[in-house]
């Protein structure tokens, strides 16, 4: 500041205001931002002119007016005579669903072939290599009509099946499983889940100040296991079993149609989620492998040395100097994958899978409220990612090197 | 410089709100570009379906050749946009396309809810069900508990709910963005049932594997007045699109087909006088050249032999007039007298 004022009172015979770098900045600035909000303001009053000159009814009235089409997969109570908001509200958490499973199954096979490309087995080794250039090069949509048009000929038929333990099974109408009924009582099973869960806690950090002080260690991660797992089966058996399996019934006789497995007995997994999932896990995987395997190697070999050296076995090494310091490298752009795999789920519109795009789609299509529809399509996806992004950048500050 | 950036931008705003505030008419539009956008279906044999050699044919295709026809007297001058039943709407009300000719089901709501006017009806139809023939099902009501594959975004999946809600009937929709996936999912055994309009099952089945395995039941669930749609508020060009379509059913029913067309200009009969221009001046009327409907007949032909050419018993659809008959005939087809 003092600097400033030195020059205007040592230079009397100053330039123009216009050759100040201050003012000018501010003046271009002050454009700018006038000429955004003049853009935006043309924008908005040109659409709601048009839709008006066009006799388009716009609001958002119709999410309460009666929807009238079916869907074959919704996780809360849907019928016809649902709203619309009810439907869209349908596709979100189909949306939901398949990006979870996807993103868990990308995960666990991610890693597991981004760590085969590391393998000293030249098999193993060349598999993955195989894998991945395979499947990160052939377009996601092909993949999914592989999965869904060319597998689902291979399956049998409606009135056929294929049975595990004849207790899943699977034809062209999806797969089939028992369904958990619960009866009273068993809301006990969930309580002794969550004190498992927090005896677990205060176990891990019991362990933990004890090895610090005493330098033994715990079998931590077993007697986890055994409290969160153990404790809900023995409340199990000590409330007396209060969960029945309701089986898919699988129909011989009667109406050709009414033959097969009946409708809305048992768990359906329709073959449009199967293949979906199938697609976005076998596709992002491929591009998790690389990451992983690129976050592996920015370790430097001097620190498994350094490990070997100190007395760690192979397993020790990897789970605490190598992956901690790998996970740093890897976070950031698992978490890009994980919003791709969020936003490719609604290709799902091209096998019939009812996601967010599908069902807004057919409520489009029904109102008219093309506006609103793609509002509500972008709002949703932009606040799954940035949710995600939150989740995963509190993860990787967590994760990040701790400077003491 | 910076003085000539802000002008620069208001300008620019302002000339694009004024030319869009303004806005010609369609007519104006068509006439300055030299052809008219017309919506049709991603390939529906016998509607609008791209031959062999990439020219689209059909019914629907043929109403947007007669309006090209009526208004530039050339039966070419017309680019098609193949829009999904999803994109249909918004296409037109966009303008995107001048007119969508594209097997869309007249209803209330897309007639006064969507800023359009449907000009008329060029094919009544009604949705029907295709079955596989081993299953062994002679009638819709049997249909309990299958699995019913469809387009999203017709009406057709209302009506498959209504149907089945109304006679209590379990099913479960499969629906599909693209007629292509539904016919692939359903040759593969997704389904048991594949539903549309009746048109569309006849012109669907050309495309299964052994289309000799399925059959169409003969229940119609419904009323699907099927016509060419034209945005609201411009009255002009929707005169243009309704009376093209008149034009053709009146001609069929006047019997001046393409062949016969120049002789029949000589005729004494008035109404066919005053429909091709020999006398009054009806086609100034809708602001187009007198000889309007000579064009429409010449380069296309009446509502019959579009309908033959197209549909009719000897293609392969080998659909028959039925309620699309002339009104003297026993159909539903009755256009105002041009007078």
């Amino acid at each position: 500041m003092s600097v400033m004022e030195q020059d205007s009172a040592g230079a009397p015979a100053r330039a123009s205001l216009m050759n100040d770098p201050k003012v000018r900045s501010i003046f271009y600035q002050l454009v700018l931002v006038v000429a955004v909000v003049a853009l935006g303001y043309f924008i908005v009053s040109n659409t709601i002119t048009n839709l008006e000159r066009q006799n388009i009814a716009s609001g958002w009235g119709f999410l309460e007016n009666t929807a009238g089409f079916g869907t074959n997969q919704s996780l809360v109570e849907y019928s016809e005579t649902s709203s619309y908001g009810r439907a869209l509200y349908v596709g979100f958490l189909n949306t939901l669903l398949v990006a979870a499973v996807g993103i868990f199954f990308a995960t666990l096979l991610g890693f597991i072939i981004g760590i085969a490309r590391l393998s000293n087995n030249w098999v193993i080794n060349r598999l993955a290599y195989c894998y991945v250039e395979l499947v990160r090069n052939i377009p996601l949509l092909l993949q999914i009509f592989f999965w869904y048009f060319a597998v689902l000929r291979a399956i049998p038929g409606k009135r056929e099946k294929w049975s595990i333990f004849d207790t899943f099974h699977l034809n062209i109408g999806g797969m089939r499983l028992p369904k958990p009924i619960w009866e009273p009582g068993s809301e006990w099973v969930g309580y002794a889940l969550i004190i498992g869960i927090i005896a677990s806690y205060f176990v891990s950090r019991w362990a933990r100040k004890r090895q610090e002080n005493t330098g033994q260690q715990f079998p931590v991660f077993w007697s986890a296991m055994g409290l969160i797992v153990g404790i809900p089966i023995i409340t199990y058996f000590v409330t007396g079993m209060p969960m029945t399996l309701e089986h898919p019934n699988f129909v011989e006789s009667g109406p050709i149609l009414r033959q097969g497995f009946e409708l809305n007995v048992g768990i359906n997994v329709i073959p449009e989620f199967l293949a979906l999932t199938a697609a976005l896990s076998i596709y992002t995987a491929s591009f998790i492998a690389e990451i992983v395997r690129a976050g592996i190697q920015a370790v430097s070999h001097g620190q498994t040395e350094a490990a070997h050296a100190l007395g760690l076995r192979n397993g020790p090494t990897l789970r605490l100097v190598i992956i901690p310091q790998a996970m740093r490298v890897i976070i950031p752009p698992l978490t890009s994958q994980y919003l791709n795999l969020t936003k490719n789920s609604s290709l799902a519109v091209a096998i019939a899978y009812p996601d967010l795009v599908s069902m807004g789609g057919t409520v489009l299509n029904q109102t008219g409220q093309a506006i609103e529809i793609i509002g509500i399509w972008m709002a949703v996806y932009l606040s799954l990612s940035l949710i995600t992004s939150a989740f995963m950048n509190w993860y990787n500050q967590r994760m990040a090197l701790v400077e003491r | 410089m910076s003085k000539k950036i802000l002008p620069l931008v208001l300008g620019a705003a302002m000339g694009v709100a004024a030319t869009t505030a303004a806005g010609a008419t369609t007519l104006e539009d068509v006439k300055a570009k030299g052809f008219i956008q017309c919506g049709v279906s991603q390939g529906l044999p016998g509607f609008s379906n791209p031959d062999a050699q990439g020219n689209w044919t059909g019914l629907d295709v043929d109403l947007c050749r007669a309006m090209a026809a009526a208004v530039f007297g050339d039966a070419s001058a017309v680019k098609f946009t193949p829009l999904s039943a999803k994109e249909r709407f918004t296409a037109l009300q966009s303008g995107e396309v001048d007119v969508l000719s594209r097997n869309t089901t007249w209803t209330m709501s897309r007639d006064t809810q969507l800023g359009l006017n449907f000009a008329g009806v060029n094919y009544y139809d009604g949705q029907g069900f295709m079955v596989r023939k081993d299953l062994g099902v002679t009638s819709a009501l049997e249909l309990s508990g299958a699995s019913v594959c469809t387009n999203t975004g017709t009406t057709t999946e209302l009506n498959v709910a209504d149907y089945f809600r109304s006679n209590n009937m379990p099913y479960e929709i499969v629906a599909f963005e693209k007629a292509d996936e539904v016919v692939a999912a359903y040759d593969a055994g997704r389904c048991d049932v594949y539903t549309t309009d009746a048109s569309g099952l006849y012109a669907q089945r050309l495309k299964l594997t052994n289309p000799g395995d399925h059959m169409v039941l003969s229940e119609i669930i419904s009323k699907e007045p099927l016509g060419p749609v034209v945005r609201q508020g411009d009255d002009e060009w929707f005169n243009i699109a309704k009376w093209t379509l008149n034009a053709m059913l009146n001609a069929e029913e006047l019997g001046v087909t393409s062949a016969n067309v120049d002789e029949m200009k000589a005729s004494d009969n008035p109404s066919v006088k005053r429909l091709l221009g020999a006398e009054g001046a009806f086609g100034e009327a809708i602001g187009l050249s007198n000889d309007w409907a000579y064009n429409i007949v010449k380069n296309v032909g009446n509502y019959e032999e579009s309908f033959n050419a197209n549909v009719g018993p000897d293609t392969p659809l080998g659909i028959s007039r039925g309620v699309n008959a002339l009104w003297n005939k026993g159909g539903f087809m009755y256009a105002p007298p041009v007078r």
